[in-house]
This record gives structure tokens, C-alpha cells and sequence, in this order.
């Protein structure tokens, strides 16, 4: 009995595996492509309008491409290699790591400050709250103008109380640092609240009972805020600094309407032209698109490997 | 045409928009029959009420208009389009600043010689017209409107310095630039705390202009280092500088607006246009101190003004070119001047009644459509332009001179100047 049962098996064993039923074939399918298909509009639109103006921009950067010109001529690395000869690229370079650095760096300390502060027990909360993205909602072109004209070298309000307090009127146009400060003071101005909101709602995610048993130790508030709410701030910390350091380096608008003529030049000596704003002068102004192409992928790079570089730097210093 | 973009400031956010939202396709044939003619304007033309009358009397034809609100989108959209080879309009206005970018690119816009109507010859100014023609003798555009060049001052400063302050009293002043610069020199030691004119690049680009020869020679070869009448130029106006003849604000910006508030200077090179600008910005409190003469120094000038072209791209060509030439004939150019004030380029209509009768109230009554005209006569040649002539002007000597006046040796920034003019003409 055995041998026969055995033998059948053996038959039923070299018979090819049936194939499951078709309903089941098709949820398997459902399991293994649906996830997919879910996430594909993201990536079909990301490719359409995130990677393939990327990859065309790098196509375009080996190119002497100009605006309305009958024919593109290949020309391999050339425009790369003008770009790293050219000085004024190496200024922009400079100009948009000091502005970046003068904004970015400051608005990041007040904004954790800040957050602690509307974290106490505060009347109208709700209020404060709001109050500090306020800046955040009124318009960028409306709000460079203002400060444009704060920041006026001659008749502005910022040189006039300068003076009034003994320091002398800065030209905030024809002097590299100064330009760069009233231009970081308007990064600041706008985007500091709105920093602060975010990590507010993050120091409102951590348990008060870590705090209390903090307090239950004798721990000061100082050492509370230091040995707790920065550690577990980690993640939105890292959040917000990449997020401004995209932000910081592709800086464009407010160097843009700072100059009073309405250029891209970023003041008469370049003194506060941006990476962004000499690719667009290259573009648009030069019309030479493969120059500006050129420009675009290097900033891509840089703004890569520094918000890589933030990032972790970020996580080994906040532990 | 050339002022209200460059002093709007928000250019940045409205060109970023139009160079994608700007228009599709060319010319078609709408469904009743009738050919569309598409034409591209910025700013005020004033041509509205003309396209209804010329729908009337060419039933076949419907006019759409693409209005840009400033120069600046507008040219970058007709370059852009130019480069992709479709989207222009039958019709498209360019402005004389981009005029040299747009001769570098003459092969894609039709001969209207050619394919246009019969025009008299001497409809135009003949350097209106000379500006817009290339080398091998082709025309590319219809002049529309024009930008003289007059001189206006403060009659209350002249009269504080002790220096004449009637308008033809004054014209021995403005009769060269020598004279200017000394009236300028008497000026400023008598009156402290003013300036003589506005800012190193307005004065400089209308002394430039003036020569048969500026940054490029015929044969578009950039001669900026060795053409002794540009340096001739930057050293009559950065010594103007360092004796504190200028009053070192970037034309346009906000804080030159403050300084025609608070009487910083006393002349502005002043096209027809510029009245307009001076009146919104010195406003009401100095009414009656603004005047206007018609001299100015050297000769004559001329900055702005527009031209209607044919790019190559139209499908309806040839009536795009009927319709231009109609829209730039003098007697329509009169009603657009009257409808939107835009100073008309043609030779017949410098003598209208309706221009030689108009007044500007606050420049004191004076006959300002009159005194434009005789200036507009007063300009002998059009200077060649360059491929990259505009470009240079406006990104490299303007803030080259700029930088003399936050304080860099003139020598320098000549250094400077000449360099970024190599590379721009690269």
C-alpha cells in the first residue's frame, strides 16, 4: 500500500504544480503591482517635471545653446570649464555661502528660541503664535521693496537712526558685507516665524513626563531645554536646516529687487550677486542657456553635498 | 516706451510667469472665414481704437492683441520663441534697447521691403529707420514712436547758483557737454547739497550715443578699448564725478524717485517720455520748478521708442506687413500719440497741429510737443549697433559708472568696464 501511495506521489511530484485558481492569481498580482501603481502618479509627475527638465538642463549644459540662435553647437565640458575659470562665478559662489550663512545660521537659533518661548504658559497664546508667521504671509516682492528702501545708502530710515546713534551711514549698496546683511535681515525677517512654528510643534510632541521627572532630579530649566528638548528636537531640527540651506543657496528674489535699477547684476561690482541670480543674468539676460545650464548643475551639486553635509553634521552634534 | 520697465520692480516674478504663459501658436484662420492677425504690445501702443477701425475697413481681417504689461517680459518671451521657432505673433513689437539683440537675429524676420505694402520712403526719421535696417539692406521693422532727447532743469536751483534760468537763456549752458560740465562745475560750488545731474549712466549713455562709432565698429568688431571717443566719454563723466557733480542715483531705483522729491539735482537728460516720470515723481510741491528747453548738448539724441516687425514665423505674413504699415503711417500714429501720449516717429506727423499744439502744464505751459519735434530733427545719424550693444550698456558700463560713484577709481573701473564688455561680447 505504501509502495502504491508512494508511487502515485511520486507521479503527482513530477506532474507540473497546478495553477492556482485565477482569483487568486490576480489578488496576488493586487498585492505585488497595486502598491506600486499607487505610488506611480508621484513619480510619473516627478519625472515629467522633476527629473527630466534635470537631465534636459545637463543635456543643454554641453551645449553653446543660445536663445533664438539658428543651431546649438556641441561643445563637450567647455562651458564647464569657463565656469570654474570665472570669477564671477566664484564671486556669486562666495556672496551666496555669506548670505546664506548670515541667514540661515542666526534664524535658526532665534527660531528654537523663539519656539521655547511661546511654549510657556503665555496669555493669548493663539495669538503669539500666529503673530510670529505674520512676516511669512505678507509678500515677498511687497517686503524686499520695503526693506529696499530701509536700506536705501542715501535717504534710507536704517542709515538715518545709524547715524543718530553715532555710527556712521553704511552704503549698504557698495559695500560687499553690509549688502549682504541687509539682504540676510530680509531672509530673516520672513522665514525665522515660520521656522519657529515648526519646531514649536515639535517640542509640543515630547512627553511631559520626561520633563517632570527631569524637574523630580533637580534639573534647571536650562538644563531641561539642553539635555531634553534639543536631543528630541533632533529629527525637525535636521528637517529645518536642510530645508533652509535648499532654501539659503538658491536665494534669488530678494538680491534681485535689492538692486535699485531693476538688473541682475547684484550691485554695480557684484557685490551681492547670487549663484541663482548669475544664472539668471547668463540666461536671460546673456540669453546663453548652455552657460546658464552649466551653472544650474554645479549649484545642484553644491546644494546637494552641503545639505548632505548639514545633515550630518546635524545628527552627530545634536545627540 | 523704455521707462516703465526698468522702473517697475517686479519684473523678476512677472518674467518668470511670461515666459510660459505667454500665447500659443501663429496666425489661423478663424472659423467665420476670416484671417486672425495676432500682434504682441507692451506697455501703451494706444492702438486699441485703431485695430476696431481697420476691422471695419478690412472686413476678412480679426485683430487679436497680446498685451505685455512691461518691455521686459515681452522681449524675453519674443526670444525665447524665436529660439523654439514657433509662438511669436504675425506682429511683434520690439523696443530700441533690445533692438540690437533682435538685428543679431535679423535672418528670422521677414524683409518688409519684401513682403510689405509700398511705403514712401521718407515716411520715418531717417535714423529711425537707418537703426532698424541691416547691413545688406534689409528692413526688419516699422517705427512707431521715438524718445528725443531735451534737457530738463530747476529753475529755482539755476537761479540760486546765479546762472540763467530761462529756457533760451539756458541753451548756451547745454550747448556742448563741455559747457554742461562747466555749467556744472559753477553750479555746485554755489549751491551745496545739490547735484548737477542724477547719475553718472544717464549722462554718459546720451553722450555715447551721439557718436557715429560707439562699442561696436560696422564689421562687429568690439572696439570699446581702442575707440577714443568712449574714453573720451567715461573721463569727461567719471571727472564730473569726483568733483561731486552727480548725485549718485541709479536711475529708476526708489531712491532716485526721493531725490526728484527732495530737489537732489538740478538737470535730467530728459526724453519726450521722461516729462511723465519727472511729474509723477517730483509730484505737486515742485510744480513750476521743473522746465524744459529745447537744446541739447552736442546735438540731438533720442531713447526709446519702438518698431513693429514680421517675424518669419507668421503664416499670414504679408497681411501682418499691410496691417503694420498701416499702424505706423503718420496718421495713425497721431491718434496713438493722442490716445496714449507715445511721440511719433514719422516726419509728417512732427508737424501735425495736434503735436505742435500740445502742452505740458507742469512743466510750465511749454509747448512740449513742438519743442520734442525740433528735437527729434536735431539727431543727424543712428549709431550701429552690436550684437550685444544693449547688454553692454546695461550690464556693464552702467554699473561700471555706478561703481565710480560708490567710490572706485575711474581707472579701474574703466579696467572693469572693458573686460565685461569682452565677455558680454563673447
Amino acid at each position: 500500500m505504501t509502495a502504491v501511495l508512494s508511487k502515485v506521489d511520486r507521479g503527482r511530484a513530477d506532474e507540473a504544480r497546478p495553477r492556482p485558481p485565477r482569483r487568486h492569481r490576480l489578488s496576488k498580482l493586487d498585492t505585488k503591482v497595486s502598491p506600486y501603481l499607487f505610488v506611480a502618479p508621484f513619480f510619473l509627475l516627478f519625472g515629467a517635471i522633476g527629473m527630466f527638465p534635470l537631465l534636459y538642463t545637463a543635456y543643454v549644459s554641453l551645449f553653446d545653446w543660445e536663445v533664438g540662435a539658428d543651431e546649438p553647437t556641441f561643445i563637450g565640458l567647455e562651458n564647464y570649464k569657463t565656469l570654474f575659470a570665472d570669477d564671477q562665478f566664484w564671486n556669486a559662489l562666495f556672496n551666496t555661502f555669506s548670505i546664506f550663512v548670515l541667514s540661515s545660521g542666526p534664524q535658526i537659533v532665534v527660531a528654537v528660541a523663539l519656539a521655547a518661548l511661546l511654549n510657556e504658559n503665555l496669555r493669548a497664546r493663539t495669538g503669539w503664535r500666529m503673530g510670529v508667521l505674520l512676516p511669512y504671509v505678507a509678500s515677498l516682492v511687497a517686503l524686499t521693496i520695503i526693506f529696499g528702501n530701509l536700506f536705501g545708502p542715501q535717504y534710507g530710515l536704517v542709515n538715518d537712526v545709524l547715524s543718530a546713534v553715532g555710527i556712521g551711514p553704511i552704503d549698504w549698496q557698495a559695500d560687499t558685507f553690509g549688502s549682504h546683511i541687509a539682504i540676510a535681515s530680509m531672509v530673516n525677517w520672513r522665514w525665522t516665524g515660520y521656522n519657529a512654528l515648526i519646531v514649536l510643534a515639535a517640542m509640543q510632541a515630547i512627553p511631559r513626563d520626561i520633563y517632570e521627572a527631569a524637574v523630580v532630579d533637580g534639573a534647571s530649566a536650562l538644563r531641561r531645554f539642553f539635555s531634553i528638548t534639543l536631543p528630541l528636537l533632533k529629527p525637525t531640527l535636521i528637517f529645518v536646516i536642510v530645508t533652509s540651506t535648499i532654501g539659503g543657496l538658491q536665494i534669488f528674489t530678494e538680491p534681485k529687487l535689492f538692486e535699485p535699477s531693476g538688473g541682475s547684476g547684484g550691485g554695480a561690482e557684484h557685490q551681492y550677486q547670487t549663484v541663482v541670480l548669475y544664472l539668471y543674468q547668463s540666461a536671460f539676460q546673456g540669453l546663453d542657456l548652455g552657460y546658464a545650464s552649466a551653472i544650474a548643475w554645479v549649484l545642484f551639486l553644491i546644494i546637494i553635498s552641503v545639505a548632505g553635509l548639514n545633515f550630518f553634521l546635524t545628527r552627530r552634534a545634536v545627540r | 516706451m523704455r521707462h516703465r520697465w526698468v522702473s517697475v520692480l517686479i519684473c523678476a516674478a512677472v518674467s518668470a510667469a511670461a515666459t510660459t504663459a505667454c500665447g500659443s501658436g501663429g496666425a489661423s484662420q478663424s472659423g467665420d472665414g476670416k484671417t486672425e492677425l495676432t500682434i504682441a504690445t507692451f506697455n501703451e501702443f494706444g492702438y486699441e481704437d485703431l485695430f476696431k477701425e481697420y476691422e471695419a475697413a478690412h472686413p476678412d481681417v480679426k485683430i487679436t492683441q497680446r498685451k505685455t504689461g512691461q518691455g521686459q517680459p515681452h522681449h524675453q518671451n519674443l526670444f525665447t520663441k524665436l529660439g523654439a521657432g514657433s509662438g511669436l505673433a504675425d506682429i511683434e513689437a520690439i523696443e530700441e534697447g533690445y533692438l540690437s539683440q533682435v538685428m543679431s537675429k535679423s535672418s528670422q524676420f521677414n524683409d518688409l521691403k519684401e513682403i510689405g505694402p509700398a511705403v514712401e520712403g521718407d515716411r520715418w526719421l531717417k535714423w529711425k529707420t537707418e537703426a532698424v535696417t541691416t547691413k545688406d539692406g534689409k528692413l526688419i521693422g516699422y517705427g512707431t514712436d521715438i524718445g528725443p532727447l531735451a534737457m530738463c532743469y530747476r529753475k529755482d536751483l539755476f537761479a540760486q547758483a546765479g546762472l540763467p534760468s530761462d529756457p533760451e537763456g539756458v541753451k548756451a549752458l547745454f550747448a556742448t557737454w563741455d559747457a554742461y560740465f562747466a555749467a556744472g562745475d559753477q553750479f555746485i560750488a554755489k549751491v551745496p547739497g545739490v547735484a548737477w545731474f542724477d547719475s553718472a549712466a544717464q549722462v554718459f549713455n546720451a553722450m555715447h550715443n551721439q557718436h557715429e562709432t560707439g562699442y561696436y565698429d560696422k564689421s562687429d568688431k568690439l572696439v570699446v578699448d581702442t575707440n577714443p571717443d568712449i574714453k573720451a566719454d567715461w573721463t569727461a563723466v567719471t571727472t564730473a564725478v569726483s568733483k561731486g557733480q552727480s548725485a549718485r542715483l541709479a536711475a529708476f531705483s526708489p531712491e532716485w524717485n526721493t531725490g526728484f522729491k527732495l530737489g537732489k539735482f538740478a538737470t535730467k537728460t530728459c526724453p519726450s517720455w521722461m516729462l511723465g516720470v519727472v511729474e509723477s515723481q517730483a509730484g505737486p510741491e515742485n510744480k513750476g520748478k521743473w522746465a524744459v528747453t529745447d537744446a541739447f548738448p552736442n546735438g540731438g539724441g533720442n531713447w526709446g521708442g519702438s518698431y513693429l516687425s514680421v517675424p518669419k514665423q507668421s503664416k499670414n505674413a504679408k497681411k501682418a506687413a499691410e496691417l503694420a504699415a498701416w499702424l505706423t503711417a503718420p496718421e495713425q500714429q497721431i491718434k496713438a500719440f493722442k490716445a496714449k501720449g507715445t511721440f511719433p516717429s514719422q516726419v509728417k506727423a512732427l508737424s501735425d497741429p495736434a503735436l505742435l499744439e500740445q502742452t505740458n502744464a507742469y512743466f510750465g505751459d511749454v509747448k512740449a510737443g513742438a519743442l520734442f519735434a525740433t528735437q527729434a530733427k536735431k539727431v543727424t545719424a543712428a549709431q550701429y549697433k552690436g550684437p550685444a550693444d544693449g547688454q553692454i550698456q546695461e550690464t556693464v558700463f552702467s554699473p561700471a559708472l555706478q561703481s565710480v560713484e560708490q567710490g572706485k577709481s575711474a581707472d579701474e573701473a574703466w579696467k572693469t568696464a572693458v573686460e565685461g564688455a569682452q565677455k558680454a561680447a563673447k
